[in-house]
């Protein structure tokens, strides 16, 4: 009983105070890229060149965040003009349209674009059934840390839940291998209407690195309705609770 | 033995110097170094010209590599020779179509179709979901039940399928069926270009990230003829060392969560979290992803970054010793821990389990010793002192080791090499007709990668080994005689890679 003791007086309460308080990562963290349109034609094309995702557009100078690893190859790249991309620290990737994550630098902002229904019936309580899909176990292990005591999902009144049956919606991470396809579309479909369908890292969005295998599927939206992206290699943690929260509360 | 070519972690050979031998005496030979104590690294199977042959490289105290030309069946080494071979030779069936005779128990291990177009040795069509045509052990009588899981589990874990036969409480066996994670990685890195070898290396096993990228830079680095300046090799030493540190503190976070003592649950988990952060400060990544690269590291470490992890340790290590106290003196959790999922020296050695899995068993090998790579020839080795085979000994060894790694990384902080630039992937000038094999370490213990090059440079067969592969049959032995409910606690205190076997 006295270690127990000691131990909680050494360990404190380690919560973190976001998102009523901001939060900082170190600056080599990759997050939103910030695309330098001055730069000269031939740094985007060697950029566009060593990519090994093909995220990148060099006629619109997008970069797609779907596909992107956040490798950090390209911000290697500098010539006249300076580099085409740096990354910045800002975790805040979500977006509620396929679309909207092929980018020059900007997401809409996520809160505007969650159904209304969903913050409904959603906002007080959420309960997701994760669903890896041939996830690496990076996905997987930062979205459980979700539940440690410095993130404290359920704080917000959002639990990763057992059953599909007590679900209210599926967070799928990794390229949806074909052996895992079958499992997947069961779990989707034992989960109650109306619910939700989260892909989570960019091997859910567009296959990730394993992209072209004949064994992945590799975009999750091409087998179910997807609501929510969340960028990432895998997307930090803080990045999946700001995900959570905007589209939901 | 006069047969076996000895070769060096990390170092190419020309393919034309691996020794080439009749089928019967390449039986011979393995079946004779295995039984002295020899121990199987990678084998498995490629085609060349319509002909198909079979590498082996083995290890005892030295690294070895023998080749064989085959037909579409040869003799099993499982049957005859050793158990060691057994994973293998049913992943030999499945890839190229290729039948080992007389193996005991053949079946999938992935479930795919084969490379070759041969007929498939499982008589399965594939456009059957997963399973297919798996047969499953059974055990028939009256007080007999099945209790099946997977593979979607209950909580955030990959996906696999349990069967455990049951008499009553008691499970008799444990079947472990994989193959939904499987992304069909070893057929499609040669069809890429190298570019995107880093990225899919990373994610073969994300919790192995650094270890499984090190494998394979150093094998691009030995048939690139690139070298590493000593501070890149001090970063991807103190990256493996981090890596090692996080897992083993989240599943010793697991394992208390497991007996339901939950301050230890709370605050290890909470602590693994910091190492990633480590990590994050070395690379941008909490997994150490876009960090190594073939020829050095993709960002330096500078005093900034040394004096980061320097102040963390410092902060950090006397919790650990703390929280670790707090768990391993509670007598419940030493009731629950010790004597359970026991497996014997034997039979580890039997089954050729690595990494901690064989450590806590007796089997003291440790790829960083044996085989040293990076900074490790001139780093102390680490010596466990609980190694009954039980629960109790695989968090052992694990609290062993974070204690050990973070000496290692104390150390390597000290010394005042940096590197100069940082290297990113670029195209490899490969030499032709080569073969290298590379071993490192990982958490889990031996990860392997083995490429062949054609004669135009090009990769013709990656080779992966993660030390899953071995361990997986560990698991299933820890659960004999067992309640089932000990399942939980068996599982974690191995902790296995279910993508990393999958690939
Ligand atoms: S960071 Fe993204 S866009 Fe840049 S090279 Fe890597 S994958 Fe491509
Ligand atoms: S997105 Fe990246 S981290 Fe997530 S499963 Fe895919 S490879 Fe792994």
């Amino acid at each position: 009983m006295l270690k127990i003791l000691k131990n909680k007086l050494e360990q404190g309460n380690k919560t973190s105070k976001y998102p009523k308080e901001p939060i900082a990562l170190y600056h080599r963290y990759r997050g939103m890229p910030v695309i330098n349109t001055d730069c000269s034609a031939d740094v985007i094309a060697e950029c566009v060149c060593i990519c090994p995702q093909e995220a990148i557009d060099a006629t619109e100078k997008t970069i797609d965040l779907g596909r992107c690893t956040f490798c950090g190859q390209c911000e290697s790249v500098e010539g006249e003009g300076g580099a085409f991309v740096s990354f910045s620290e800002n975790f805040e990737l979500g977006a509620a349209n396929r679309e909207d994550l092929v980018t020059g630098g900007a997401l809409p902002a996520l809160a505007d674009h969650s159904k209304q229904h969903f913050k409904k019936l959603f906002g007080r309580s959420l309960q997701l059934r994760q669903v890896s899909a041939a996830g690496c176990n990076s996905c997987e292990a930062d979205t459980n840390v979700l539940n440690t005591p410095f993130f404290d999902l359920s704080r917000f009144g959002i639990d990763i839940v057992a059953s599909p049956r007590h679900a209210d919606g599926i967070h799928v991470t990794g390229p949806i291998s074909r052996n895992m396809r079958q499992a997947l579309i069961d779990t989707y479909e034992a989960v109650p209407s109306p619910k939700v369908v989260i892909a989570s890292g960019c091997c859910s969005i567009s296959g990730g690195p394993f992209r072209g295998s004949e064994e992945v599927i590799g975009d999750l939206n091409s087998l179910v309705p997807v609501d929510l992206y969340i960028p990432g290699c895998p997307p930090h943690p803080l990045t999946t609770l700001h995900a959570l929260l905007n589209y939901f509360k | 033995m006069d047969n076996l070519l000895k070769i060096e972690n990390g170092k190419a050979i020309l393919r034309a110097d691996i020794p080439q031998v009749p089928y019967g005496e390449f039986f011979k030979t393995l079946s004779a170094f295995v039984k002295n104590d020899g121990y199987i690294v990678q084998f498995f199977a490629y085609e060349e010209s319509g002909v198909y042959r079979l590498i082996a490289v083995v290890r005892n105290t030295a690294l070895y590599v023998i080749g064989s030309e085959t037909g579409t069946t040869f003799q099993s080494l499982t049957g005859s020779a050793s158990e060691k071979f057994h994973m293998f030779e049913r992943e030999i069936a499945e890839q190229y179509g290729l039948k080992p005779d007389g193996h005991p128990w053949l079946k999938m291990v992935r479930y795919h179709k084969n490379y070759t177009g041969e007929k498939d040795v499982f008589e399965n069509n594939y456009v059957e979901e997963i399973p297919g045509n798996y047969p499953y052990f059974t055990i028939e009588g009256e007080s007999i039940h099945e209790v099946a899981v997977g593979p979607v589990h209950a909580g955030i874990i990959e996906p696999g399928h349990f069967r455990f036969q049951c008499a009553g409480e008691e499970v008799l066996h444990l079947e472990i069926q994989l193959g939904y994670q499987h992304r069909g990685i070893e057929k499609l890195l040669p069809t890429l270009p190298q570019k995107r070898y880093p990225g899919i290396c990373e994610s073969i096993a994300g919790d192995t990230t650094i270890a499984h990228t090190l494998c394979f830079s150093q094998a691009f680095e030995g048939l690139a003829g690139k070298s590493v300046d000593k501070g890149a090799s001090i970063v991807r030493t103190i990256a493996l060392e981090l890596e090692r540190i996080a897992n083993h503190i989240g599943d010793l976070g697991a394992l208390s969560g497991d007996v339901a003592f939950n301050p230890p649950a709370a605050y290890f988990g909470r602590i693994r979290g910091e190492f990633l952060n480590l990590l994050q400060v070395l690379s941008g990544n909490r997994f150490g992803k876009g960090l190594v690269r073939p020829g050095g590291v993709a960002l330096v470490m500078g005093e900034e970054q040394r004096q980061l992890i320097r102040d963390k340790l410092a902060e950090i290590t006397p919790e650990i010793e703390n929280v670790c106290d707090l768990l391993f003196s509670a007598h419940t959790v030493q009731a629950r821990f010790e004597h359970t999922g026991m497996v014997e020296h034997k039979m580890a050695k039997d089954l050729g389990l690595v990494g901690y899995s064989g450590r806590a068993c007796g089997i003291a090998y440790d790829a960083r010793v044996a085989f040293p790579t990076e900074c490790y020839a001139e780093l102390p080795a680490n010596t466990n002192e609980v190694t009954s085979g039980d629960v109790n000994s695989r968090a052992t060894v694990r609290r062993e080791e974070i204690m050990h790694s973070l000496k290692l990384i104390t150390m390597l902080l000290d010394s005042i090499d940096t590197t100069e630039k940082p290297v990113h992937m670029q195209e490899c000038a490969l030499s032709p007709n080569s073969f290298v094999v590379t071993i490192n370490e990982g958490w889990r213990g031996e990860v392997s990668h083995c490429i062949l090059t054609d004669d135009k440079s090009k990769v013709q067969r990656y080779k992966i080994k993660d030390p899953s592969f071995h361990n997986w049959t560990g698991l299933a032995m820890s659960l004999r005689n067992q309640e089932i409910s000990d399942f939980p606690l068996c599982n974690k205190s191995y902790n296995l890679s279910y993508c990393g076997f999958d690939l």
